[in-house]
C-alpha cells in the first residue's frame, strides 16, 4: 500500500492482527473464501450445495420456533399443531416455511446429488464428499420422518406403523426391535415423544456436523466442475489455477442470486400452496391420529416413494425389505461402480446419456407409482422399473470399464 | 526425552488394557440409555385383558375393540361363509395356519373356539395396517372369485373370512388370534385363555 493508512483503518488491522494470533479469523476466510479456488464454469447445478444449506438454516430456524409452541405428547400434539396454524401470531407462515422447507430440501439434495451423476463429481479423489454427503441423505431421510411423524394426523401414525415395522421384518430380533423402537406395544405417546427428541435435537446436530466432514472434504480435494476436468494441474506462476476463480467475491454473489431466485419459488408455494395438492401435506394428515381406523389409501411423503415402490413391488415382506434398502444403499458404491477413464457426461459416450436418462426416468417413475393407488397393472410396471432402477447400477460397472470417451480438453470450456 | 528407557512391550500392554478396559466401561454405560427404549413399567401393567359383550353382533358384523394397542377384530360369520371357507383353501399361503401365529387351543379352517365368532388381531402381518372387512362374496378389483375377507388398504394383502392369507401378496402369515375365551355364552375375554389352557 503506498498511500498511508487512515487512522481507523490502521486501528481495524491492528484489531485484526490481535486476532489472528489468537483465533485464525483471517486464515480461515482465505483458506475457505477468497482464496479457495472454484472452478470458472460452473452453471446452474452448482446453485444446490448452497441452496441446501440455505434450506437447513431455514429449517433450523423456524424449528426453533416451532418447539416453543408444539406439544410432544399424543394427546396434544394435533391440536397443538392447529393452535399454531390458528392461534399462534404468524404460527402458520413459520410452519408452512418448515412443512414446505422439508420437500425443498429433497428437491435440491435430488438435484445436487443428480449433478454428481452428470459430471462425475463423486468420482476420485471425491469419493469421501460422495460418502458423507450420502450419510446426510439417510438423516436427512431419518430426520424427514421424524418430523412427519409430529403432527400425530393419520398419515403421521399410520406412515409410523408401516416404516418401523420395516424392521420387524428382520428375522430373529424383528419383533423385540419394534417394541424397543416404539417403547411401547403400538404406537403411542412414548414413540411420539422419543421422535421428538431424535427430530429436534439428536438428528440435527449429526446433521451439522456432517456437514462440517462434507465441506471439509470439499475444500481439501476442491470442487469438481462440468468438464470433470482437473485444475490444479494449471497454475499461474502464483501457485493459482489458472481456471480458477476465488470463492468470493465470485460464488458467493452467483449463490446469491440463486438464493434469490430459490426464495422466489420457496414463498410462492408457501403463501399460494402450501399442500401442494397433497404431495407436500397430505390429505390424511388433516385428520387426528386413530390406532382403529386405517387411512383408505395409506402412501408416504413424495420423496420416499420411489423405495416405497421397490417395496410394493416384492410380494414378499422380508426379500421387499432388504431390496428396499438396497436400493438406497446402493447408491454409496457409486463413485466405484463407474469406471470410465472420464468423468463428465460431456466427454463420455452416448452410452452413458442412455444410462443416466434411464436411471432418472426408472426412478421419477417409480415415485410416482409409489404414491398411486397399486392395481395389478401398475404392480406389473413397478417390477418393470425396479428392475430398471438396479440394471443401472449393474450396467453401469460394466460399460463404463470400455464404454466410448471422447478426448478431455486440458482447460475447462464455457 | 530420550527413547532409551521406554518399555515398548509395556507400554503397548499398558494402551491395549487401558483401552479394553475403556471400551466395557463405555458399553456398560450405554445399557442404561438403550433400555431407557423399552417399554416402560407403566406401558406393561396397562395390558389387562378386555370383556367385550358380543350377545348385539348381528351375523355379518364386525366389533373393533383395543386390547394393548392393538385392534381386536370380532367378526360373527354365517354360516354360508363357515361353508365357503375350505372352497378357497388353494388360494391360501397357509390354509391350516401351521405357520401362523395363534394360540394352540385354535384348531382347523374357522380358526375359532366357536367357529361363529372370528376373533383376530386385524394388525396385517405385512407391516400393520388395520384391513378392511369386504364380506360381500363375489368378483372384486382385486379377486375374482372373492368369498368375503379383508383386504388391506396399504399393501394389497388379502385374508379370506378366516384371517388366512392368499398367496402371491406381500403379507407372509395369517392374521394372528389372540388369546381369549368365553366367560358366558355373550361375553369374550381377550387376553385370558379358556381354563385348562396353557
Amino acid at each position: 500500500m503506498s498511500k498511508p493508512a487512515s487512522g481507523l483503518a490502521r486501528q481495524a488491522t491492528a484489531f485484526m492482527n490481535w486476532m489472528d494470533e489468537r483465533l485464525p479469523v483471517t486464515k480461515f476466510w482465505d483458506d475457505h473464501l477468497a482464496k479457495y479456488y472454484a472452478p470458472k464454469n460452473f452453471n446452474f447445478w452448482y446453485f444446490m450445495g448452497s441452496l441446501a444449506l440455505v434450506v437447513l438454516v431455514n429449517q433450523i430456524v423456524t424449528g426453533i420456533f416451532l418447539t416453543m409452541h408444539y406439544k410432544p405428547s399424543a394427546a396434544e400434539a394435533f391440536a397443538s399443531v392447529e393452535y399454531i396454524m390458528r392461534d399462534v401470531d404468524w404460527g402458520w407462515l413459520i410452519r408452512y416455511m418448515h412443512s414446505t422447507g422439508a420437500s425443498f430440501f429433497f428437491i435440491v439434495i435430488y438435484l445436487h446429488m443428480f449433478r454428481s451423476l452428470l459430471y462425475g463429481s463423486h468420482r476420485k479423489p471425491r469419493e469421501m464428499i460422495w460418502v458423507f454427503g450420502m450419510l446426510l441423505y439417510l438423516l436427512l431421510m431419518a430426520e424427514a420422518f421424524f418430523g412427519y411423524v409430529l403432527p400425530w394426523g393419520q398419515m403421521s401414525y399410520w406412515g409410523a406403523q408401516v416404516i418401523i415395522n420395516l424392521f420387524g421384518a428382520i428375522p430373529a430380533i424383528g419383533e423385540p426391535l419394534t417394541e424397543w423402537i416404539r417403547g411401547d406395544y403400538f404406537i403411542s405417546d412414548a414413540t411420539l415423544n422419543r421422535f421428538f427428541a431424535l427430530h429436534v435435537i439428536a438428528l440435527p446436530l449429526a446433521l451439522c456436523a456432517l456437514v462440517v466432514l462434507h465441506l471439509t472434504a470439499l475444500h481439501e480435494v476442491g470442487s469438481n466442475n462440468p468438464d470433470g476436468i482437473d485444475i490444479k494441474k494449471v497454475k499461474d506462476e502464483n501457485g493459482v489455477p489458472k481456471d480458477g476463480i476465488p470463492f468470493h467475491p465470485y460464488y458467493t454473489v452467483k449463490d446469491l442470486f440463486g438464493v434469490a431466485m430459490f426464495l422466489m419459488v420457496f414463498a410462492f408455494v408457501i403463501f399460494f400452496w402450501p399442500d401442494a395438492g397433497g404431495l407436500f401435506l397430505e390429505h390424511d394428515n388433516f385428520v387426528p391420529a386413530n390406532p382403529l381406523v386405517t387411512p383408505e389409501h395409506i402412501k408416504p411423503v413424495w420423496y420416499f416413494t420411489p423405495f416405497y415402490a421397490i417395496l410394493k413391488a416384492v410380494p414378499d415382506k422380508l426379500m421387499g425389505v432388504i431390496l428396499m434398502g438396497v436400493s438406497v444403499m446402493v447408491l454409496f458404491l457409486l463413485p466405484w461402480l463407474d469406471r470410465s477413464p472420464v468423468r463428465s457426461i460431456r466427454y463420455k459416450g452416448a452410452w452413458y446419456k442412455f444410462l443416466v436418462i434411464m436411471f432418472a426416468v426408472a426412478f421419477v417413475r417409480l415415485g410416482m407409482l409409489g404414491m398411486a393407488e397399486g392395481t395389478p397393472a401398475q404392480t406389473i410396471e413397478m417390477r418393470v422399473w425396479t428392475f430398471v432402477y438396479f440394471s443401472f447400477f449393474v450396467l453401469l460397472f460394466f460399460m463404463s470399464k470400455n464404454g466410448k470417451t471422447k478426448p478431455v480438453p486440458e482447460r475447462v470450456t464455457h | 526425552m530420550s527413547a532409551d528407557g521406554v518399555n515398548k512391550e509395556r507400554r503397548r500392554f499398558l494402551l491395549a488394557t487401558t483401552s479394553a478396559v475403556g471400551a466395557v466401561g463405555a458399553g456398560l454405560a450405554a445399557v442404561p440409555f438403550i433400555s431407557s427404549w423399552k417399554p416402560s413399567a407403566r406401558a406393561q401393567a396397562v395390558g389387562a385383558p378386555v370383556q367385550v359383550n358380543v350377545a348385539k353382533l348381528g351375523e355379518g358384523q364386525l366389533l373393533k375393540v383395543q386390547w394393548r394397542g392393538q385392534t381386536i377384530g370380532i367378526l360373527r360369520r354365517s354360516k354360508k361363509n363357515l361353508d365357503d371357507l375350505p372352497s378357497v383353501d388353494a388360494k391360501l399361503r397357509d390354509p391350516m395356519s401351521e405357520s401362523s401365529d395363534q394360540p394352540a387351543y385354535i384348531k382347523g379352517e374357522p380358526r375359532a373356539l366357536r367357529p361363529e365368532y372370528l376373533v383376530v388381531n386385524m394388525h396385517c402381518t405385512h407391516l400393520g395396517c388395520v384391513p378392511t372387512l369386504i364380506p360381500q362374496v363375489g368378483p372384486q378389483p382385486f379377486e375374482a372369485d372373492w368369498k368375503g375377507g379383508f383386504y388391506c388398504p396399504c399393501h394389497k394383502s388379502k385374508f379370506d373370512m378366516a384371517g388366512r392369507v392368499y398367496q402371491g401378496v406381500p403379507a407372509p402369515t395369517n392374521l394372528v388370534i389372540p388369546p381369549y375365551s368365553f366367560a358366558d355364552d355373550n361375553t369374550i375375554i381377550i387376553g385370558v385363555n379358556p381354563e385348562g389352557a396353557a
